[in-house]
């Protein structure tokens, strides 16, 4: 994948492909703790030194110990357990949000670029609309009303708010080639539009899109956190974030329920970065995209 | 000039009267009754009515008020500049609640957009002056962590060391106000933004550095320090302006959660418990408050990115 659009970009660039650098190492560091997580994530059952339900009422907060080597949580529970299990949530909210949200921000926003004229007009105000809203803050508002938030209520409320962004780099990115020959070249063939835009223009814009939607999969995971540490995440699994607010309201008595599940965040959102950096030396030399 | 100046204007009223519509529509998209979620479905016959009535689902009469006349009145609350009065407390606005609570919100951002730029500025300019090596290196690691730890972790973080184990500064809601409960907030929601900015500063002042006036400046023997910091890097600053002000807005959502970990009051307080007590009007007047904020200091920022660049093109 990686090597194709390698390829790709320095054919588009008209450069040697050697020219162009390798992958950092610390991009093949970020890949591989990333498919550490993976790995957990999908055997979690198998890994957890607990079942998932397990509460020992009698051990509440515990520092780790050899039972429980990270400690246990406010209701006893393993906190091993409950961090590999939040593995599970981490991957598929970061999955399935950028997926949702970069389909109809590439859709929209290909359209509103290759169209222009109203529908450009109309789509442009609507993510202006959509990015007036900073960050979480339409998501709390979208959990707010759905009352008991389950995973999917949270995958869509992070969709709906982040797919204004992949809609605006990509109508950028078709203005710029919208015109160029080969694009000309299929409309003369009267091809249509339908198919011109999507297999001709739309791969040609993906380089940005790909780093962005990998720094996407990043800000994703961070913002469920911070739903289920203000207890608007996800009741139905157990969530990263939640177990940071469980460490937060203990701090005075033990440290490890906040020390622990913060640097699983950490690690993997730094690794996802890396690999996003990196990926952002090989396909974007010339900068388009800003963190 | 002043033809961007309307456009803009406009553009942003466009954007407001959005998040309007939005905001009424999303509350009132909420499956079932949101008088069962506020008072619960035990409630007495009376209470219920009186909340319908305060909300505007019906009229004095008790008939049912249509969706489009529901959508004026709520334009009229805003527009008159209560955004509805509380159903709770009869004589006390949504607008009120908000104005007690705003002042501590922006002491916060302000203090963590101080930090920010005060640690931003300096190490990203270090960092340009001398790409790859150790300074360099340093920071780009330093920045990258700095924007992937979560402020909701680095809080915590920050209390047991410093006001656990060090015992240097106050525990949150040790009812300790002034500087030294500020700082702690400030610096949880500020290093991402301090992240950010030292990328930025670093990759715009290498790019100006290596511009033709900059070659100029050195060429004709002016001192290096003042070729830096009066040629390339007041040019350097134009495009951080940008991620100065689109930060606000990550500074105020940033805000709800640090007021949340260090037990403060504010906007963002005032949120989280409209939603613990289901209290639709307080939650939808701070999400609209904190909207309007962010479209207000990116209008700003726009206004003075054109006027620090002419070169601005206006469409």
């Amino acid at each position: 994948m990686i090597d194709r659009l390698h390829n790709l970009v320095a054919q588009k660039l008209g450069v040697r492909r050697e020219y162009l650098g390798r992958l950092s190492p610390l991009a093949y560091f970020g890949m591989a703790f990333l498919a550490v997580v993976a790995f957990v994530a999908i055997f979690a059952p198998w890994l957890a030194p607990y079942d998932l339900t397990h509460m020992d009422v009698t051990r509440q907060l515990e520092p780790p110990s050899a039972d429980h080597w990270l400690g246990t949580d406010e209701n006893g529970g393993d906190l091993l357990t409950l961090v590999i299990y939040g593995t599970r949530v981490a991957c598929m909210v970061g999955i399935s949000v950028v997926s949702i949200s970069a389909t109809i921000g590439i859709i929209l926003g290909a359209v509103s670029g290759y169209f222009g004229g109203k529908v450009d007009e109309v789509i442009m105000r609507l993510t202006d609309i959509m990015m007036a809203f900073p960050g979480i803050l339409l998501a709390i508002l979208i959990i707010f009303i759905t009352q008991e938030p389950s995973l999917l209520a949270v995958i869509l409320a992070l969709s709906v708010s982040a797919w204004a962004g992949y809609a605006r780099l990509v109508r950028g990115q078709v203005l710029s080639i919208r015109d160029q020959a080969y694009v000309e070249a299929a409309r003369a063939l009267g091809l249509p539009s339908k198919r011109v835009l999507f297999r001709h223009v739309v791969p040609n814009t993906l380089a940005p899109v790909i780093i962005q939607a990998t720094f996407g999969v990043a800000g994703a995971i961070l913002a469920e956190a911070a739903l289920s540490f203000l207890g608007l995440g996800p009741q139905d699994m157990p969530s990263w974030g939640a177990l940071l607010d469980q460490g937060a309201n203990y701090f005075l008595l033990t440290t490890h329920l906040a020390i622990f599940p913060g640097i699983a965040i950490m690690l993997t959102v730094l690794s996802i970065n890396f690999v996003g950096d990196g990926l952002r030396d090989i396909l974007d030399p010339r900068g388009l995209t800003r963190h | 000039m002043s033809k961007f100046l309307v456009r803009r204007f406009f553009a942003s009223l466009i954007v407001i009267f959005g998040v309007v519509t939005l905001v009424f529509f999303t509350m009132r998209a909420a499956p079932g009754d949101p008088v069962d979620a506020i008072l619960g479905e035990q409630a007495a016959e009376e209470d219920r009515t009186a909340l319908r009535e305060c909300l505007n689902l019906i009229d004095e009469d008790g008939d049912p008020v249509p969706v489009i006349e529901q959508y004026v009145l709520f334009w009229g609350d805003v527009l008159n500049g209560t955004l509805g009065e509380l159903c709770d407390e009869p004589g006390v606005t949504v607008a009120e609640r908000l104005i007690e609570n705003i002042p501590p919100t922006f002491e916060l951002a302000l203090a963590a957009m101080f930090f920010a730029l005060m640690v931003g500025l300096p190490l990203g300019i270090l960092a340009a002056l001398r790409p790859y090596s150790w300074v360099d290196n340093t920071t780009a690691v330093v920045s990258l962590m700095g924007i992937s730890i979560p402020n909701f972790w680095l809080g915590p973080m920050l209390l047991i060391l410093f006001s656990l184990t060090l015992q240097w500064l106050p525990n949150p809601g040790a009812g300790v106000a002034g500087l030294s409960a500020l700082v702690l907030p400030a610096i949880t929601l500020g290093t991402a933004m301090s992240a950010k900015l030292m990328r930025m500063t670093r990759s715009s002042l290498m790019e100006m550095l290596n511009q033709d006036f900059v070659r100029t400046a050195k060429a004709k023997g002016l001192p290096s320090t003042k070729v830096v910091l009066k040629h390339a890097l007041r040019t350097a600053l134009i495009p951080v302006i940008t991620i100065v002000g689109l930060q606000f807005g990550a500074l105020l959502t940033g805000a709800i959660i640090v007021e949340k970990i260090f037990a403060r009051p504010g906007v963002g307080t005032l949120l989280l418990d409209g939603i613990e007590q289901r209290n639709y009007l307080i939650v939808q007047g701070s999400v609209l408050f904190i909207s309007f904020t962010y479209v207000i200091v990116n209008l700003v920022t726009d206004l003075v990115y054109a006027w620090v660049d002419p070169r601005i093109r206006y469409d």
